[in-house]
């Protein structure tokens, strides 16, 4: 198992909060099969989901290699099958950094079941 | 990404009609019915539109609204008058000569929306395909779009929502209407409504290219007579009515 | 300096506006907050009536907010000494009452935390992305008029930035009236005619907040307006409210001409229950005949019937566009025309809506912030009319006594 500690990433530092506990994350699927390297996600996600968003909405092109999909599928937690809740992969991690992710006011913040899944899993 | 079951279904329905065409020609039928490769956006060649035999469509049965609600996750528990729809049936009566139809009422996916047109922040736009969508990501929900609109195809949502399907995002505060199952469409399947309506086997339903002269749905409107509803405002929509 | 124009007694009045209006903007920010996270299902509107109660309060204060303006433009772009004297009240008058407006149209967004995609987003196409421009110009235009009135170096410029003003307002009554003259598919709208009709509105709706205005910061301050210039601006009030009873008859015979606006028409002037009752009692009795009474009555009624006058157009305008925005949109949409229709969607059906209490708490807290942010004004600056020492009478302590606020 491996910990991201999305905290140094984030530029926040790590001793000034003591009442806020440290987002401590587990991957659960931790074999590197992310799109780009923890670092590179850590920063850019956000980045690379927006534009993603238009392209596909708008023009309507698929199998990009950013999804939130995708990411929800790999990281939602085993136990709770969510990307949300106080150990969830991305509300821990965004409740430290008091940035509040609009994706799931829309999105689903669950993994799709295996069979509903189109062919196009990621590698 | 591979060929499912629903998509073989499909193309098995229109290959029957379209038999002689199947040598050369039948490579683009494939085109046209299979996912969109990755990467690739929607083709402006095509216009994806329905087709409505209101004559096979009965009195009672909503089968595809059915089918529509549950693809989308549409189930709400507020009251009726808030609740979205994004297909709906309507029973309609001539005034006049007391003639009868129950039909299927959705977005029509004008090729000169109003929507599109009223929407301060193009939110709502149409994609190159024809198909009429929200943004919701711009959609700061002010509604002119539903003032727009002269089918009341669009609905607003009232209620804070949970449990959402995967590949149809929709929440508080945004428009949104029929998305022509947007998300089937680009894996090469037919909307959920036009899918449980052949399944039926009323098949009142015809989804299709309205850009291709040899599919099903440009041979159907080129012989029989078609209706645009309220075809006076000249919005060109990509939906039709048989029958009326 | 102008702070001591308030002698003491009143300085506690000023301090208990402020309270009130505070409180009703803490209110409507309340109720805003409500609607924002339960959603509007806690608001009567629906898939059908989807612009309620909000857009009432917003559309009466922009319309308003222009046609105040007018007072201003009298005085600078036709260079009359009595409403020049007005000018920079009226101008602080417009400024107020369209932030209110507009801070009732924005709470009431699905999703007003993302308004400024508005400002980032532009479809040129829309009425509403002009209207953007129009409004958040109409700030900088009444902002730079107001300076060169008030700063002295600047008065001579007054003139030219009188006649921007002038000109931009009335594009933007006439962008606010095209938002529904451009609907094509609702019966109700899709007019001509609506642009100069909510041009003409704004004149009489303006004139009348002004007057109200006007009469309570006299009342205050304890003097007593020149009936000359009182009668004069009560004969151009009733002049306006004739102009608009001509528009919405326009509006409402040219409808009845097309056969196929007949079932509209008779819903709304003959059985659309609360709707026809609101227009005939609302608007053209309380709202047109009786102010129209009190403003030509030879009695000349004085200070105070020119007041009540004012305030029935108010509520005449409420009334109005209560019929106009919401009993438009409850007429259903003649998608199958021939037929006869009905779904589970309410096709073919009058909607039945009920204002609900966050929507008119929300509403009230807009004219709550244009009340606060005009007394404030008022309190700070100059902008008390001031005519010739002639014409302003000291009157005594007793005779303000009962004179309410409005």
């Amino acid at each position: 198992m491996r910990y991201a500690l999305m905290v140094m990433a984030l530029g926040v530092a790590v001793d000034a909060t003591a009442d806020t506990p440290k987002p401590a994350v587990v991957i659960a699927d931790p074999a590197g099969r992310c799109v780009a390297p923890n670092d590179v996600m850590r920063r850019t996600h956000m980045d690379m989901l927006k534009h993603q968003r238009d392209r596909t909405v708008r023009q309507g092109i698929r199998g990009e290699k950013a999804s939130l999909g995708a990411c929800v599928d790999c990281h939602a937690s085993k136990t709770t099958n969510s990307v949300l809740g106080a150990e969830g992969f991305c509300q821990s991690c965004h409740s430290y950094a008091a940035v509040k992710p609009d994706c799931f006011d829309c999105h689903s913040a669950k993994a799709r079941r295996k069979d509903v899944m189109a062919g196009g899993e990621r590698p | 990404m591979s060929i499912d079951g629903s998509r073989r279904a499909f193309i098995g329905a229109s290959a029957g009609a379209l038999a002689g065409l199947l040598i050369a020609p039948g490579v683009r039928l494939v085109e046209l019915a299979s996912a969109r490769p990755d990467g690739e956006s929607a083709p402006s060649s095509v216009r994806w539109g329905m087709l409505i035999d209101t004559t096979r469509c009965a009195d009672g049965c909503d089968d595809c609204v059915k089918a529509c609600d549950s693809e989308n996750a549409l189930g709400s528990s507020i009251e009726s008058r808030q609740r979205p729809q994004w297909i709906r049936k309507i029973d309609i009566k001539d005034v006049r000569t007391g003639r009868q139809h129950s039909l299927p009422m959705m977005c029509q996916h004008c090729a000169n929306p109003p929507c599109v047109d009223v929407c301060p922040t193009g939110a709502s736009f149409k994609r190159a395909d024809g198909i009429v969508l929200v943004d919701r990501h711009s959609c700061i929900g002010c509604r002119y779009c539903m003032m727009a609109c002269p089918y009341k195809a669009r609905s607003f949502v009232h209620e804070v929502l949970v449990d959402q399907n995967s590949e149809v995002p929709r929440g508080k505060g945004c428009v949104e209407g029929c998305t022509l199952c947007v998300h089937r469409v680009d894996k090469g399947q037919a909307p959920a409504c036009a899918d449980a309506c052949s399944k039926n086997s009323r098949g009142a339903i015809l989804f299709g290219n309205l850009n291709d002269p040899d599919s099903e749905i440009s041979r159907r409107i080129r012989t029989v007579a078609t209706t645009q509803v309220r075809a006076d405002l000249r919005l060109d929509p990509g939906v039709r009515y048989q029958g009326l | 300096m102008a702070a001591d124009r308030f002698p003491r007694l009143e300085q506690r009045y000023f301090w208990l506006l402020v309270a009130i209006s505070a409180s009703a903007i803490a209110i409507g920010l309340g109720a805003a907050h409500v609607m924002e996270v339960n959603g509007h299902a806690v608001t009567g509107m629906s898939n059908q009536i989807v612009w309620g109660m909000p857009h009432v309060f917003a559309i009466f204060m922009i319309v308003t907010a222009s046609g105040v303006l007018n007072v201003a433009s009298i005085g600078s772009v036709f260079g009359k000494p009595i409403y020049k004297a007005r000018a920079p009240l009226s101008g602080l008058l417009s400024l107020a009452l369209l932030a209110g407006g507009l801070m009732v149209l924005m709470l009431d967004l699905g999703r007003p935390d993302r308004v400024i995609v508005a400002a980032t987003h532009y479809n040129f196409k829309s009425i509403f992305a002009w209207n953007v421009f129009l409004y958040t110009g109409l700030f900088a235009v009444v902002g730079i008029y107001l300076w060169m009135l008030m700063e002295r170096r600047m008065n001579r410029h007054a003139k030219v930035a009188g006649l921007i003003a002038f000109v931009w307002r009335f594009a933007l009554t006439t962008g606010t009236g095209s938002i529904f003259g451009f609907l094509v598919a609702r019966q109700a709208y899709q007019s001509a005619v609506l642009a100069p009709m909510f041009i003409v509105m704004s004149f009489a709706w303006g004139l009348a907040v002004f007057l109200i205005v006007q009469s309570s910061m006299y009342a205050w301050n304890r003097i007593e307006l020149d009936p000359a210039i009182q009668r004069r601006m009560a004969r151009l009030l009733g002049l306006f409210v004739v102009a608009v009873l001509y528009f919405v008859a326009v509006h409402h015979l040219t409808n009845l001409y097309f056969a196929r606006q007949l079932p509209f028409e008779r819903f709304i002037l003959l059985d659309g229950g609360a709707y026809t009752v609101v227009f005939w009692v609302g608007y053209v009795l309380a709202g047109t005949a009786v102010p129209l009474a009190l403003l030509f009555s030879g009695s000349e009624g004085g200070a105070r019937s020119v007041t009540l006058a004012a305030l029935l157009v108010v509520a005449g305008a409420f009334s109005l566009l209560y019929v106009f925005i919401i009993g438009g949109q409850a007429f259903p949409l003649d998608i199958f025309p021939g037929y006869a229709t009905s779904s589970s969607f309410f096709d073919g059906a009058i909607d039945q809506y009920t204002p609900s209490l966050p929507e008119i708490l929300l509403g009230l807290g807009g004219l709550g912030f244009a009340f606060l942010a005009t007394t404030i004004g008022v309190r700070v600056l100059h902008f008390m009319p001031e005519d010739d020492f002639g014409s302003v009478r000291p009157l005594g302590p007793a005779s303000s006594a009962g004179t309410r606020t409005q």
